[in-house]
């Protein structure tokens, strides 16, 4: 897991830029925790799976500052997303919206889950019909367990 | 000449896995001559690839720059630890650490399976060596790591700063020793599918290597986890990020193995979904390895400029699974599933371990393979990452751990929910009363947080309880109970030392992510600043030089709530080969909780610094410790013991109604 990261930190270390720094933080703080909410959600785009929240580069300082601006401006959470989006397109949201192509995405768990409950359900409807009888197989496996 | 020795040792276990697995698959019904030559060429296959990464160690610490990998991964300056785990701290070097373990586990077979049939013994071993013969192979044509350079160079790269850890020299053994380790119960699966024996025995053979893997694959995780946290410098222990998410997943469905071939071993029952799930865990190792190895996570485009690796890797990874689960639709049929049971059972209670734990699977696989997909089919990008992992994840896991205790406390074949939920009672209204204590005396920061407190402290007080319950605690006189308790299998205490590190892991995980505070400020020596109760002190600051970096220390003296102090010193290195930067934040541990202070880059002449408190942080690792421990334990069981007991005490079977 190090491995990968440590690629994009040889990227992003060329000038390096802390995740944030006292300069970026707003004076309000329930503006700032806004922000940093946000800000956890937006991915920093030159590096591996990062949000610009935790990522030392350069751009997602930029963001950062950006999304801080936006906010001081009176713009919603909201808002500031589709900002970003409109800029950077869907990439940059970390939590990607519902939409049509991201239908399996989001549909696969509870199908996955609710599958699996309707198979088990299938199953154990059909075992009580079944002979409970053992076959040689079993009676051959027991005895030479017991043996 | 050391080097060529290594290289000829690989490739003379290319040779002799590629003859084990013809040899097998041809012979296997020839007895006991075929499983002893098997046998032996497992042996050998293990020392000719210890031969050639110890002849890669061996030019590591020497220095020996005409070796190409160590001039890009090494430097002489570089202390001993890191040269020697330098050697897999890269692509090729990592490959070879895969192909050692992997033919550690067949000399394992080999070695201590005496008491295995010789069918068996010969089918295991013949699909050990044809993994072995596919990645030796691809390390040979595509990655060779015993490269020479002509003129060798004075000096080398240095291996990148990150990872010049204590980290690295024991995360990627122990991951690789789980993830590989899962390659024998494929190899037992598909061994059960040619042979067309699948009983009890068989998963008495295979839970032990189950075990086995499953423990060293959750110290893997656990340590990737409490590496990246003190060394990336801000405090994340799991990202979700598409490598971790690459071995989490061998993990979640290794652990539904695990509960699966329970059920299989006592109750002869659920054998297809064992043989499937044994399939299924070793391919998502591959996947992982496919994964983090062809490049494809950085970015599709990257991928298909350079496909030779990815796509050998790619190939052979259908090959394996796409054979297994041929094999396996051809086979599995004829399967007939053993001991019947009603859904309120032990078995019931698996099997919903079971249905959780591969619809995670299933969800974490998705969600990192769906940016992938997405983006060579339509060419859109879009990121999948935390906030998605943690809702699937965390709306899948609710369930499971909420049912988790009553899975112990629940018979065989038919069970009484009703007294199962009256012996749980206690520990339900104590893990209620707590959770809302702890939440009140916390705030609560997160609307959550008191609900997943009231699941970790549930499932852990529901371990507690059932071993109670065993020792019939109140009910007969205590010395008797103590008698009882003491006299448990280590089995009993296995698998509830494994449940209370669940709840502890859990607990810690909810704690730390309500409670966490931060400070980001710009400090100079001399000053202080404010904490969680916590008064952190600069003291002083000063340039120092390391063996091969540039140090910037800063000293810092840490007042607690309860007047104790504590010196303590975070430093930014600058590595003199890379010129890389690195920081290694100053971590001091009270009681369960974690200070946890950066020394961040130079702002208008005074210091930027950045002070976290983790409350009860250390409890997530703690509880994999406590996980791993109870594998451990499971492991001594005289019942499961590696390599089959010789006799069981008692007849583990009972007759099926």
């Amino acid at each position: 897991m190090i491995w990968l990261r440590a690629l994009c930190l040889t990227l992003a270390m060329i000038a390096p830029a802390w995740a944030v720094s006292p300069d970026e933080v707003l004076p309000d703080p329930v503006l700032e925790q806004r922000a940093r909410d946000i800000s956890a959600g937006l991915r920093c785009l030159v590096c591996q799976n990062q949000s610009i929240d935790d990522s030392d580069a350069d751009l997602a300082r930029d963001l950062r500052v950006l999304v801080r601006e936006r906010l001081v401006a009176g713009d919603s959470d909201e808002q500031v997303q589709q900002f970003l989006v409109d800029r950077y397109g869907e990439f940059v949201l970390l939590n990607p919206r519902v939409s049509n192509h991201t239908l399996l995405l989001w549909g696969a768990a509870p199908v996955l889950l609710i599958g699996g409950l309707g198979a088990l359900w299938l199953v154990n409807r059909r075992r009580r019909y079944a002979a409970p009888e053992l076959s040689p197989d079993e009676k051959a496996a027991l005895d030479e367990l017991n043996s | 000449m050391s080097i060529e020795l290594g290289h000829f040792s690989l490739i003379l276990a290319f040779a002799i896995a590629v003859l084990s697995t013809v040899g097998g698959y041809a012979y296997w019904r020839s007895g006991q001559r075929i499983a002893l030559v098997l046998r032996q060429g497992a042996v050998l296959q293990f020392v000719l690839v210890a031969v050639a990464f110890g002849a890669l160690i061996q030019a590591f610490v020497v220095s020996d720059f005409s070796l190409a990998l160590a001039v890009n991964n090494s430097h002489s300056l570089k202390p001993l630890i890191f040269k020697i785990s330098g050697v897999w701290g890269n692509h090729e070097g990592s490959m070879v650490l895969w192909i050692l373990i992997l033919v550690a586990f067949g000399a394992m077979v080999a070695a201590f399976g005496r008491r295995l049939p010789n069918d068996l013994m010969a089918l295991v071993l013949a699909t050990q060596s044809l993994l072995t013969a596919a990645f030796a192979g691809f390390t040979l044509f595509t990655s060779n790591p015993f490269e020479r350079v002509l003129p060798a160079p004075l000096e080398g790269n240095d291996l990148n700063p990150v990872l010049q850890d204590i980290g690295l020299a024991i995360h990627p053994p122990l991951l690789y020793a789980g993830y590989v380790g899962f390659s024998i119960c494929f190899s037992f699966a598909i061994a059960a599918l040619i042979s067309g024996r699948i009983d009890q025995a068989w998963a008495r053979w295979v839970r032990p290597w189950t075990m086995l893997s499953w423990t060293f694959l959750t110290l893997g995780i656990a340590m990737g986890s409490y590496w990246a946290y003190y060394e990336l410098g801000w405090g994340g222990w799991w990202f979700w990020d598409p490598v971790e998410n690459a071995s989490f997943m061998p993990w979640l469905a290794g652990t539904a193995l695990l509960h699966s071939a329970l059920v299989m071993e006592k109750r002869n029952a659920l054998k297809i979904w064992t043989i499937f799930l044994s399939i299924i865990t070793f391919s998502l190792s591959l996947l992982g390895t496919f994964l983090v190895r062809s490049g494809i996570l950085t970015s599709v485009h990257t991928f298909a400029s350079d496909p030779t690796r990815g796509l050998v890797i790619l190939s052979l990874l259908a090959l394996v699974i796409g054979g297994a689960f041929f094999l396996f639709a051809l086979r599995a049929s004829s399967l007939r599933q053993g001991g019947l049971f009603a859904p309120v059972s032990r078995e019931g209670a698996l099997i919903l371990n079971n249905l959780f734990l591969a619809t995670a699977v299933g969800a974490v696989l998705v969600g990192t393979l769906y940016p992938l997909v997405l983006d060579a089919l339509t060419g859109t990008s879009i990121s999948v990452g935390a906030p998605f992992f943690n809702l699937t994840f965390g709306a899948l896991m609710a369930p499971l751990l909420l049912v988790l205790p009553f899975g112990p406390l629940l018979a065989w074949k038919r069970a009484d929910i009703v007294s199962a939920a009256q012996r749980l009672m206690a520990a339900a209204a104590l893990a209620i009363f707590v959770a809302i204590l702890v939440s009140a005396l916390g705030g609560v920061a997160l609307s959550l947080a008191p609900l997943g407190l009231l699941l970790g402290f549930w499932v852990a007080f529901g371990a507690v309880a059932e071993l109670i319950d065993r020792s019939k605690l109140g009910r007969i006189p205590l010395a008797e109970s103590w008698r009882r308790l003491v006299g448990l299998p280590r089995t009993a205490w296995s698998t509830a030392i494994g449940h209370f590190g669940v709840g502890i892991t859990v607990l810690g995980i909810v704690s730390t992510t309500a409670w966490e505070t931060e400070l980001v400020t710009t400090l100079n020596p001399g000053e202080t600043a404010t904490l969680a109760g916590y008064t952190i002190a600069f003291d002083s600051f000063e340039q120092v030089p390391g063996p091969n970096y540039l140090s910037d220390e800063g000293r810092f003296t840490i007042t607690a709530p309860n007047g104790s102090t504590r010196q303590t010193m975070a430093d930014r290195r600058t590595y003199v080969a890379s010129g890389m930067p690195t920081t290694e934040a100053a971590i001091e541990t009270y009681g369960f909780s974690q200070l946890y202070l950066q020394l961040g880059e130079p702002l208008e002449n005074t210091h930027v610094v950045r002070v976290w408190h983790k409350p009860y942080i250390t409890l997530i690792w703690l509880g994999t410790i406590l996980m791993a421990l109870a594998g451990v334990l499971s492991l001594t069981d005289r019942k499961v013991r590696v390599g089959a007991p010789r006799r069981a005490a008692k007849p583990v079977a009972e007759p099926a109604e």
